[in-house]
């Protein structure tokens, strides 16, 4: 059994947190995964600190699997409240550590999709 | 040969991976079209030639080489007469029934399309069937039209023969889809062709079609098979396109090299006469050897068994499938199909459904399964397929709907 369908992941898909859409993003991004048909989009607004601004809220809205849906919500959980520069930092393996099930080849790009969403986004900024 | 004499437990007790286990459970191999599995016959005439007689074809004029050659000449007669082919030069040694479609599309579509010719499709192919007739409408500035699809999942005729006219150089077309599992009346609409379109060539993409169904290419018409050993008990990385030699000797070669040629001097070439001339460089030769013998072994089960027990297994499996709440089946009733079904699951996405059979030990496959168009012309997303094959039981069926019932049971809130 490969166990996949734990109880957070489940937990995370039946009750989706932030899923939504937000008028007024600061960052938005959408993205497919053509193999399969998943679609995730995110939207982030952030803060009105001045110095190092923070993730106010995250939502995030598409269709897909069970592995992509609940990696979307875990990641807008995670979100909030993160500065740019640890968004940026966000690797792979944290996203997949985040799901925190055992995720072959095929499934690892339904995890990593929201997070490819996320750099997508992150690449709408002006560079400084 | 009837059904009774089919001892399918006989039949897997000659495939080895038949005994494995998948999470403790014994493997149910329902994803056939994708790829078969292999019986010992055929790994044992590929070993047996390895340890024994292995050399390059050809070429030698020495005893190991010239065993080869007779070996792999005499695979090629096997396939020959597999699918009733007058003459084996006829058959040509591919990588998989998608290099056979880029053959056909490269040397006798460049060859013989000019801009305002057309090339007719239909909505049913896979994409091997598809993106090569794109990139040749592309590249001679020809046009690409498509026999659409019912709702049903069966191919418009009614448009081929609205699409046909002179202009039409080529018509590709499926045999049996490997989505809907639709058998396409492929001598009716060879005759429609050469009715209303004489100078069109008919290509088949039999990748489903020559591993399940006894067939006839005389009988059926067409000019060119495309096919995949692989799919029909052989290995990967051998294919074969067969094609009316006449057609294939005024073609020009697709690749070009060694083996392929007459004469060469440093400034130019003539060529070989076929089928060598389509086998550029070291072919694929214990491939070739494995498929033989994986024909041999389909022939000595008989082909009509094999598509009696397919129809009797996609009969029984559509059955119990409709007994399950939420589940929609996509295509044409039982007797309209070869052994496979796509299906969706309301409410759970195919990869989800896939990994928790996965657990169960079933294996099926979950995507567009390389028919994109297909999909969106049936307004559906990404469907579950589960595809049979000689050595599959009902006792494979029945878990295969256990499996849905229990994905349904752990990712479905029944209040």
């Amino acid at each position: 059994m490969t166990n996949l369908y734990r109880e957070h992941i489940l937990d995370h898909y039946r009750n989706p947190r932030n899923q939504g859409v937000l008028e007024r993003a600061d960052l938005s991004a959408q993205l497919d995964n053509p193999t399969c048909g998943d679609v995730v989009r995110l939207d982030i607004q952030l803060g009105e600190e001045k110095e190092e601004k923070r993730v106010q809220a995250a939502r995030f809205s598409g269709q897909g699997c069970v592995i992509s849906m609940a990696a979307a919500s875990m990641l807008t959980e995670w979100l909030t409240g993160k500065t740019l520069t640890e968004m940026a930092a966000l690797r792979d393996e944290d996203m997949l550590a985040m799901v925190g099930a055992p995720l072959g080849a095929v499934r690892s790009k339904c995890a990593l999709l929201p997070l490819r969403t996320l750099q997508a986004a992150l690449k709408q900024l002006p560079t400084t | 040969m009837t059904t009774n004499s089919f001892n399918v437990e006989a039949i897997r007790a000659d495939f080895p991976i038949m005994t494995r286990k998948v999470y403790g459970k014994p493997i149910a191999y329902l994803d056939n079209a994708a790829s078969s599995q292999k019986p010992r016959q055929v790994l044992e005439a590929m070993d047996t030639f390895y340890r024994n007689h292995y050399a390059n074809v050809h070429r030698g004029i020495h005893t190991l080489s010239e065993e080869a050659t007779a070996a792999y000449e005499a695979a090629r007669e096997r396939i020959a007469a597999f699918i009733n082919a007058p003459d084996p030069r006829g058959v040509i040694f591919t990588r998989n029934a998608t290099e056979a479609i880029n053959l056909v599309a490269y040397s006798w579509g460049r060859a013989h399309l000019s801009p305002g010719n057309r090339i007719v499709v239909t909505a049913m192919e896979h994409h091997s069937n598809l993106v090569p007739w794109q990139m040749l409408a592309r590249s001679v500035g020809a046009e690409l039209n498509h026999v659409p699809v019912t709702p049903e999942g069966r191919l418009a005729l009614d448009e081929l023969e609205r699409l046909l006219d002179k202009r039409v150089k080529l018509v590709a077309c499926t045999h049996i889809s490997n989505v809907v599992g639709t058998v396409n009346p492929i001598r009716e609409i060879v005759a429609r062709v050469r009715a209303q379109a004489p100078a069109a060539r008919v290509v088949v993409d039999a990748a489903q079609s020559i591993p399940h169904l006894p067939i006839d290419t005389q009988k059926l018409g067409a000019d060119f098979y495309a096919f995949s050993g692989h799919k029909m008990c052989g290995p990967t990385g051998i294919g074969v396109l067969y094609g009316r030699p006449e057609l294939l000797e005024t073609m020009p070669p697709f690749l070009t090299g060694g083996e392929m040629i007459r004469r060469v001097n440093l400034m130019e070439a003539t060529w070989a006469e076929i089928p060598a001339k389509f086998e550029a460089g070291t072919p694929a030769v214990v491939q070739a050897i494995g498929l033989g013998a994986a024909v041999d072994y389909l022939s000595t089960v008989g082909m009509e068994a094999i598509w009696a027990h397919g129809r009797q297994l996609i009969t029984y499996a559509m059955d119990r499938l409709s007994e399950l709440p939420g589940v929609r089946m996509i295509g044409p009733p039982a007797e309209e199909r070869g052994a496979l079904i796509s299906f969706l699951v309301e409410g759970i996405h195919p990869h989800d459904l896939s990994q928790v059979l996965n657990d169960e030990g079933i294996a099926i496959r979950a995507g567009y399964h390389c028919a994109e168009p297909l999909h969106t012309a049936l307004g559906v997303g990404p469907t579950a397929r589960a595809s049979f094959y000689l050595y599959n039981t009902r006792e494979e069926v029945n878990r295969l709907v256990f499996g849905i019932r229990k994905a349904q049971s752990i990712l479905l809130d029944f209040l």
